[in-house]
């Protein structure tokens, strides 16, 4: 601080102001006696977002909408894209496809790219929520590096909807300093450890296609089933463990870090992201199976900031900042540039490349499930229990 | 304008949910047999609603007496702004602030070092009672606390002269002198606590659901349009009903009350 009075009171900003607008004084004049001017250029320099959309070339506009899922981008890619081109991104977050598609299907959602999960795809195209891709306008994307199992569920009818963000697992989070150190390995100890030792420590998702699949492994149904009297099984053993879960949430990694919760259903990106920093927190598959799965990067039909949507999905899929990605975010992705980069150790992670045999018991979730009206309903019955 | 979206839900309620979600025209009476399937929602709405509305006003209450009555009125000022001052931040925010006070590592470790033993407080009803209190407390508060302040001081003089000890004074005069404050505050808090979503969501962790909760999945998870309209045509139905009776009491207990008057 200098001991002198360096601001300006109000009156006499307000009479600069005057002088000014009846022209009696220059710009330069009043950005400098009032210091806007300072406060201007300080501004701009320190937040880019604020600089507008000019200095970047080709003009995408100044920011981004992203409807993406919790802890699923490294926020230093962002900023380096926003560096790049000058478009800020606006990142929101959801738990369940189910949520993305609500938005959707009520409209005048502002978002310009989305990420939705492989099964979903097909309905949002017979919806026409989503547009084809123009790949002219994302040439990082080279669909002969991504493996087909994974980026196949982008394409329909030969027309390319969705591009691949990477893929993964639903399983189990275990804390396994309150098993004696070891993790648990199928749906059917999941939710019976949850009605007994595990009573108020378990988490499982707000997400229908996971908690009601997970909770139809128990007695070994396919999950993605929307036969009526094994829903019916798995709402009987929802309500049943209801009462003892400590929360339905799909934002589970606070409260596994701080001790609140011992188990939970868990994606193959928060389990690597717990156990790289809780190394106690083990994640392990369903020995019946459940779910594998790909999410992808997609284009809502009228998304008001389209090219700027289109270059963040092509610099998200440059393969050094996929790369990058998927260090932070933990999932395996399907393209093998990216791979090519990635050590020996990583790529033989059983966190996010489990064994053969309990890969080969998981199931693509199925489109049906997305629009089902029982499941829809069964999942809500679930939560207002 | 006002009425228009009432109107949608109301024709809403009656139709069916769409093969995709969200809602084709139809005319049955299904949605509402089906309101059962909310029961869990509607009790825990109508259960924390009253209780939580209850708690604010017994919690306000010798706060807003306290600021009209017992303070002076340069400190008073200062107080008043501190009783703003959470408004001006979101209460999504604040809420997220209870999830760490109310969650393993705050209070419950806390309670568990003096040696009382582990609970848990975070995703419980205490947990969304402690919400509720603490978001709805200065909208109790002000309307309190404006009926004291307009409160004709001489009376309470007179009451003294007249040798009434001061806890009479209090129950027969500046109590029943204030209630306008409470009622239009408790009104306040109950019909916005009968709305109520964000708390429950964010301090319930999905197990404490209120009617709010069950509207917000069904609208934006389960994509049922009309059942969702069901659901609030009820709400409001019951609203009505409460908030009438309310209101006929609390005037028939005014008119009962006319007579205390310097006047």
């Amino acid at each position: 601080m200098t001991d002198k009075i360096d601001y300006i009171s109000r009156e006499k900003f307000l009479a600069e102001l005057m002088r000014y607008k009846k022209g009696s004084v220059s710009r330069r004049h009043f950005l400098g006696v009032t210091g806007l001017g300072l406060a201007t250029s300080v501004l701009g320099a320190a937040l880019p977002g604020l600089r507008g959309a000019a200095r970047a070339e080709g003009s995408i506009g100044d920011r981004v909408v992203l409807a993406s899922w919790p802890n699923y981008h490294d926020p230093a890619n962002f900023d380096a894209f926003t560096a790049k081109t000058g478009a800020l991104v606006d990142l929101n977050v959801f738990g369940s496809n189910e949520e993305m598609l609500a938005k959707l299907q009520a409209g005048g959602t502002g978002w310009d790219v989305f990420v939705p999960t492989n099964y979903t795809i097909s309905t949002y195209v017979e919806l026409g929520l989503i547009e084809p891709l123009d790949m002219s306008k994302i040439p990082n994307y080279d669909a002969a590096a991504f493996d087909p199992r994974f980026a196949g569920p982008g394409t329909i009818d030969g027309k390319i909807y969705a591009v691949s963000k990477d893929w993964g697992t639903t399983g189990m989070g275990t804390n396994t300093s309150h098993t004696n150190g070891a993790p648990l390995t199928s749906w059917k100890e999941f939710w019976d450890i949850t009605r007994a030792e595990f009573s108020g420590r378990t988490t499982v998702h707000d997400y229908q296609l996971t908690t009601i699949g997970n909770a139809l492994k128990y007695y070994g149904y396919s999950f993605n089933s929307v036969d009526p009297k094994e829903l019916a099984d798995a709402e009987k053993l929802l309500l049943d463990v209801k009462p003892h879960l400590f929360a339905i949430t799909s934002d589970y990694q606070p409260a596994m870090r701080n001790g609140d919760a011992w188990l939970c259903m868990c994606w193959t990106g928060d389990g690597k992201q717990l156990n790289r920093d809780m190394p106690e927190i083990q994640y392990t598959l369903g020995k019946e199976g459940g779910e594998i799965w790909s999410d992808f990067y997609a284009v809502p039909v009228g998304a008001p900031h389209r090219d700027a949507g289109y270059a963040l999905i092509n610099d998200l899929l440059d393969p050094m900042v996929n790369m990058a990605e998927t260090l932070f975010h933990g999932q395996p992705v399907a393209d093998s540039r990216v791979n090519a980069m990635l050590s020996a150790e990583r790529l033989a992670d059983p966190i996010l490349y489990p064994a053969a045999e309990l890969l080969n018991a998981l199931e693509f979730g199925a489109a049906q499930t997305l629009t089902n009206p029982d499941r829809a309903e069964l999942m809500a019955r679930f939560k207002s229990a | 304008m006002l009425v228009l979206p009432l109107i949608v839900v109301f024709v809403f309620s009656f139709g069916a949910r769409g093969p995709a979600g969200g809602y084709a025209p139809g005319f049955s009476l299904e949605n509402f047999m089906n309101l059962g399937a909310r029961w869990a929602a509607f009790k825990n709405t109508m259960v924390l609603a009253p209780v939580g509305t209850l708690a604010c006003a017994v919690i306000a209450y010798p706060l807003a007496y306290f600021l009209a009555l017992r303070v002076s009125a340069k400190r008073r000022t200062l107080l008043l702004i501190l009783v703003i001052v959470p408004f001006w931040t979101s209460i999504l925010i604040r809420s997220y602030a209870w999830i760490f006070i109310l969650g393993g590592k705050g209070i419950p470790a806390l309670i568990a070092w003096m040696g009382f033993g582990s609970i848990q407080l975070i995703n419980t009803p205490f947990a969304v009672l402690v919400g509720i209190v603490y978001g709805y407390l200065p909208l109790m508060v002000f309307p309190i606390y404006v009926s004291l302040e307009q409160l004709d001081k001489r009376l309470l003089e007179a009451s003294a002269d007249l040798g009434c000890p001061p806890g009479r004074t209090f129950l027969s005069v500046t109590l029943p002198l204030s209630m306008p404050g409470v009622a239009t505050g408790s009104m306040l808090v109950f019909i916005l606590l009968m709305g109520e979503f964000l708390i429950p969501a964010m301090l319930g962790g999905g197990k404490v659901f209120f009617v709010g909760n069950a509207l917000v999945d069904l609208f934006l998870q389960s994509r049922n349009w009309a059942f969702g309209s069901a659901v609030a045509v009820a709400l409001v139905l019951i609203m009505l009903v409460t908030v009438t009776a309310y209101m006929r009491a609390t005037r028939r207990w005014a008119g009962g009350r006319a007579d205390v008057s310097l006047m």
